[in-house]
Order: structure tokens, then C-alpha cells, then sequence
């Protein structure tokens, strides 16, 4: 028998950003919730932590299924949200995330994407905004297991800091085992386009709306797609309010 | 009655000067052309006018309709009746034209204390204005210019300025990039839109084509940061034929 996992160090590659003082009061965290997509079959969920806290998912998807997770993490000091995704034959898989953070908040969205037979696709895409003293982290693994062969993996990464003190981490890490492999990520870490911000004032809006317009567009980058994608764009923009 | 009177403005851009003493009335119906080689600081005075961040003002006074132009915030410019035509209209992906310049024409008539337009009234502002520039309604409720062609960012930019109404505009070298069918359209547009009593415009250009449609009532030749030398319709000619080194 082993006891319950100790308490994670940031020594760890997926807590290297986490916040190990709020964890420490959630620890030993709850077993993730296990999800099975039967072959050809589909699902969808939208993950939006209303306390922040972890949140942990375990998704199997099978033969030829489709599965979409969309994450809006803005709330409480610190939001994790775990995803530990394996894809057998031809099966699908979406993330699409949202992270806003501000004051003090941490915010992770760290996915595990397991490619363990041929043919299946993933897209990940994580937006993030953090004002304030906000860190927002996106680690993001891939794994292309022997055999998996024609996975086509793609990850893209984006944060904007709309403050000095603000942080932003993106790791994609990636393994590939197999052959015929199509892994295209990308990540960057940035801030608001200052010439497009000139050019909507140019036109008669105050900075705050040119900045809530842009950054509405670049939230709204992760929910494209998304089943309940109007409403989580909503709850987005009513907590990039609260940034601006 | 005057409009924009420029008086002795020193701006820099990266602690650089680049306008150097430049002076220039504008009074209410009229259309003055700028003229001047490259880098000789045309886009910095447009840019310096509509309050662009790291455009610094280190001397001079620009007064805007009795008011200190210099003192308001780029809105609040837009809000009291300027426009900037860009040379290089920005790109700003996920952001619909239509949306953008709904909110944009209603931030303004808030400022001014006017009543907002409707979706529908808006829609119809928009649709005119679109057709006098022979642009399709569905261009504008794309991302503001992305993937537009450089023709089509500049008509672009007329339909914005048609909508917006504004009572003074600088429109930088808005004819680059124009074939000859587009150059026409956009010299109308630009005739239609503000060729009128308590309107005026600052046409900055390199060629006599488009002052062909918009006849200039003044002609200015820039260079190293101020106006050097001032005429009427004929400089812009001979300027052509002649160079700037020439006239200046
Ligand atoms: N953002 C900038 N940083 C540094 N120098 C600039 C910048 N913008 C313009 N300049 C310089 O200012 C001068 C005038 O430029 P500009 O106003 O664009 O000229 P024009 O429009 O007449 O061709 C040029 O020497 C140019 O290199
Ligand atoms: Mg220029």
C-alpha cells in the first residue's frame, strides 16, 4: 500500500509555475474524473471553475470519436485545470482555453495529449491575458507514442501582458516516437499591438474599448468552434471588464 | 473662418526631431496638398496631429476649431472632427469593421452629446457609404483590413471616413496603391464626403493624379521637417515635372 502522493515541489516539470502554497490546501488532490468516448462517439465540455481550485480530467477518446474541451480559467487566487487526454485510432480531440488573470492570481491549464495509435488529430489553442501581478501558465505536452504514425498534433499559445508585473509561462514540450508526424506548435508572449490600439482611438475610441475590443478577438481565438462558444465569450468579456 | 492653425510645431519620434518649426492655416472649405520627398516628415505631422503615442510635441501650438488640439487625447480628437487617413491602414485580426466603427461613431456622438444610432441606422450609413466607394458591405463586417490588398485597405479607409463624417481629415498618400478605376472612385469619394461649407481636408500625396479629382486649393511642399515652400494648383505640376529639389 502507498500513502496518498506528497505534496509536489516546484521541482516537478508540470508545478514548476504552480502556486504550491494554495495546492498545499488542496492536497491530496481528488482522483481526476474519468472519461470514456466510445468509438465513433462525441463529446463536449466547457470547464469554467467558478473558485478556481484544480479541476482534473482524464479523457480516453476512442476509435474515430471526437472529443472538445473549452476552459475559461479566470477565477479564484489559484486555477488549475489538468487535462490528461489519450487518443486511439482516428479519434479527435479540441482544447480551446481562456485564461484572465489578474491582482495576485495564478492560472494553469496543463494538458497531457497522449497520441497512442495512428491517424488522430489534436488542436490546442490557449489564450491568456493577465493584468496586475497575475501569472498565467500553459504547459503543454504532447506525446507521440511508437506506432501512433500520421498524428497530426498542433498546439498554439498566445499570452498578453497588460501589465509590467504580470507573467506569462508557455511550455509546449513534445515526444514523438512514430513517423509521419505533423507537430506544428507555436507560442509567444506579448502585448497589445500599440498601433492598433492608435488606430481604433484614431477613430473616435476611448483606450479602454480599443484595448476590450482587441482582446475580446483574441480571447474569442480559443472558443471558435465551441458549442456554448457565444457564452463562454460572454462570461470572458464580463471578467475582461474587470481587468481593464 | 480658420480651422487648423499649425504654429511653429517641433515634434520628435524616438528623441529625434523631425518636425522642425512647421506652420500652416487651414481655413474651413478648403484642400490643401502636402507634398515632399521621403522622410521628409509627412506621416510624423499626421501622426503628430491625431495624438499618436511616441510623437512628441517639444514646441509649437496646433489650434483645431478654437480649440488646443495638442490637449486632447486621440478619441477626443476623432470626437471633435478629425480623421487620419493612414498610409499604412493596421490590420486588427478577430475585430469586425462594422462593429468596430459602430462603436467608434457612437464613442464619438457620446463625446459630442448626440444620441447613438440604431443597429439599422447604422447599417444604412454604412451601406451608402460603402457604395460610394463601390466596396462590398461584406469587406466591412470582416476583420478591420486583414487580408485586404493595399487598393482595398485605402477605400477601406474612405468608407470609414464617410461614416465617421468628419470635419477635417489628413488622408496620407491614400492614392498609393490605387489602380486608375480605384484612384477615380477614391478622388470622388473623397470630393463627396468632404467637399463641403465647414469641412476641409490635408491631402498628402506624391503625385498630381489624384489632385487631378481633388483640386487643391493650396499646395505645400514639406521638407526637413517644415513647409518650404507654398502655391497654388500649379506647384503641384511643377513640382512633377521639376522635382522637389527643384521647387524647394
Ligand atoms: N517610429 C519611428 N522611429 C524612428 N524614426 C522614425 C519613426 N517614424 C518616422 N521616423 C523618421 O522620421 C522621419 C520622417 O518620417 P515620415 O514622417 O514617415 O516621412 P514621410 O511621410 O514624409 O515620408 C524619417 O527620417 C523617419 O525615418
Ligand atoms: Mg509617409
Amino acid at each position: 500500500m502507498t500513502g496518498p502522493a506528497p505534496l509536489p515541489t516546484r521541482k516537478a516539470e508540470a508545478f514548476r509555475y504552480a502556486d504550491i502554497g494554495a495546492l498545499a490546501k488542496l492536497w491530496p488532490l481528488p482522483e481526476p474524473e474519468s472519461v470514456v468516448v466510445p468509438a465513433g462517439g462525441s463529446f463536449s465540455r466547457a470547464i469554467v471553475p467558478d473558485a478556481g481550485g484544480v479541476t482534473r480530467l482524464a479523457l480516453s477518446i476512442g476509435k474515430g470519436a471526437k472529443a472538445a474541451v473549452h476552459v475559461l480559467n479566470c477565477n479564484g487566487d489559484y486555477g488549475r485545470v489538468e487535462l490528461d487526454v489519450t487518443l486511439h485510432e482516428s479519434a479527435d480531440f479540441t482544447l480551446g482555453g481562456a485564461q484572465l488573470g489578474a491582482g495576485t492570481q495564478t492560472l494553469e491549464i496543463v494538458s497531457t495529449v497522449s497520441h497512442v495509435e495512428p491517424g488522430a488529430t489534436s488542436r490546442q489553442t490557449v489564450r491568456s491575458v493577465l493584468a496586475g501581478r497575475a501569472t498565467g501558465t500553459c504547459l503543454g505536452r504532447v506525446a507521440v507514442a511508437r506506432g501512433a504514425d500520421g498524428t497530426d498534433a498542433a498546439q498554439s499559445v498566445r499570452a498578453l501582458l497588460l501589465d509590467p508585473a504580470a507573467t506569462a509561462n508557455a511550455r509546449p514540450e513534445l515526444e514523438i516516437f512514430a513517423d509521419d508526424v505533423k507537430c506544428a506548435h507555436g507560442c509567444a508572449v506579448g502585448e497589445l499591438d500599440a498601433q492598433g490600439l492608435f488606430y481604433l482611438q484614431s477613430r473616435g475610441l476611448p483606450l479602454p474599448d480599443a484595448r476590450r475590443l482587441m482582446l475580446a478577438a483574441f480571447i474569442a481565438e480559443a472558443f471558435a468552434g465551441a458549442g456554448d462558444g457565444e457564452r463562454l465569450e460572454r462570461l470572458a468579456r464580463e471578467r475582461l471588464e474587470a481587468l481593464l | 473662418m480658420t480651422m487648423l492653425q499649425i504654429d511653429n510645431l517641433q515634434a520628435e519620434v524616438a528623441g529625434k526631431p523631425i518636425l522642425k518649426g512647421l506652420s500652416l492655416t487651414v481655413n474651413a472649405g478648403e484642400i490643401h496638398a502636402i507634398m515632399g520627398p521621403n522622410g521628409a516628415g509627412k506621416s510624423t505631422l499626421g501622426y503628430t496631429l491625431g495624438g499618436r503615442p511616441g510623437y512628441a510635441v517639444t514646441g509649437g501650438s496646433v489650434t483645431f476649431d478654437g480649440r488646443d488640439l495638442l490637449a486632447l487625447a486621440p478619441h477626443e480628437r476623432a470626437a471633435a472632427g478629425l480623421f487620419l487617413g493612414f498610409q499604412y491602414p493596421v490590420e486588427i485580426p478577430g475585430v469586425s469593421g462594422a462593429q468596430f466603427l459602430r462603436e467608434a461613431a457612437n464613442a464619438q456622438r457620446k463625446a459630442r452629446g448626440e444620441e447613438p444610432l440604431s443597429g439599422g441606422a447604422f447599417l444604412k450609413l454604412a451601406r451608402e457609404q460603402a457604395a460610394l466607394l463601390r466596396m462590398d458591405m461584406d469587406m466591412l463586417k470582416r476583420p478591420v483590413n486583414v487580408g485586404f490588398s493595399g487598393g482595398e485597405k485605402k477605400r477601406a479607409e474612405m468608407v470609414q471616413m464617410g461614416i465617421l463624417d468628419p470635419k477635417f481629415a489628413v488622408l496620407d498618400e491614400t492614392d498609393s496603391g490605387l489602380d486608375i478605376d480605384a484612384l477615380r472612385i477614391v478622388g470622388e469619394g473623397i470630393n463627396a464626403i468632404m467637399r463641403r461649407p465647414g469641412k476641409a481636408v490635408l491631402l498628402i500625396t506624391h503625385y498630381q493624379r489624384l489632385l487631378d479629382y481633388v483640386r487643391p486649393d493650396f499646395v505645400h511642399v514639406l521638407a526637413g521637417g517644415r513647409i518650404v515652400r507654398t502655391g497654388g494648383p500649379e506647384l503641384a505640376l511643377q513640382l512633377e515635372e521639376q522635382g522637389y529639389e527643384a521647387a524647394a
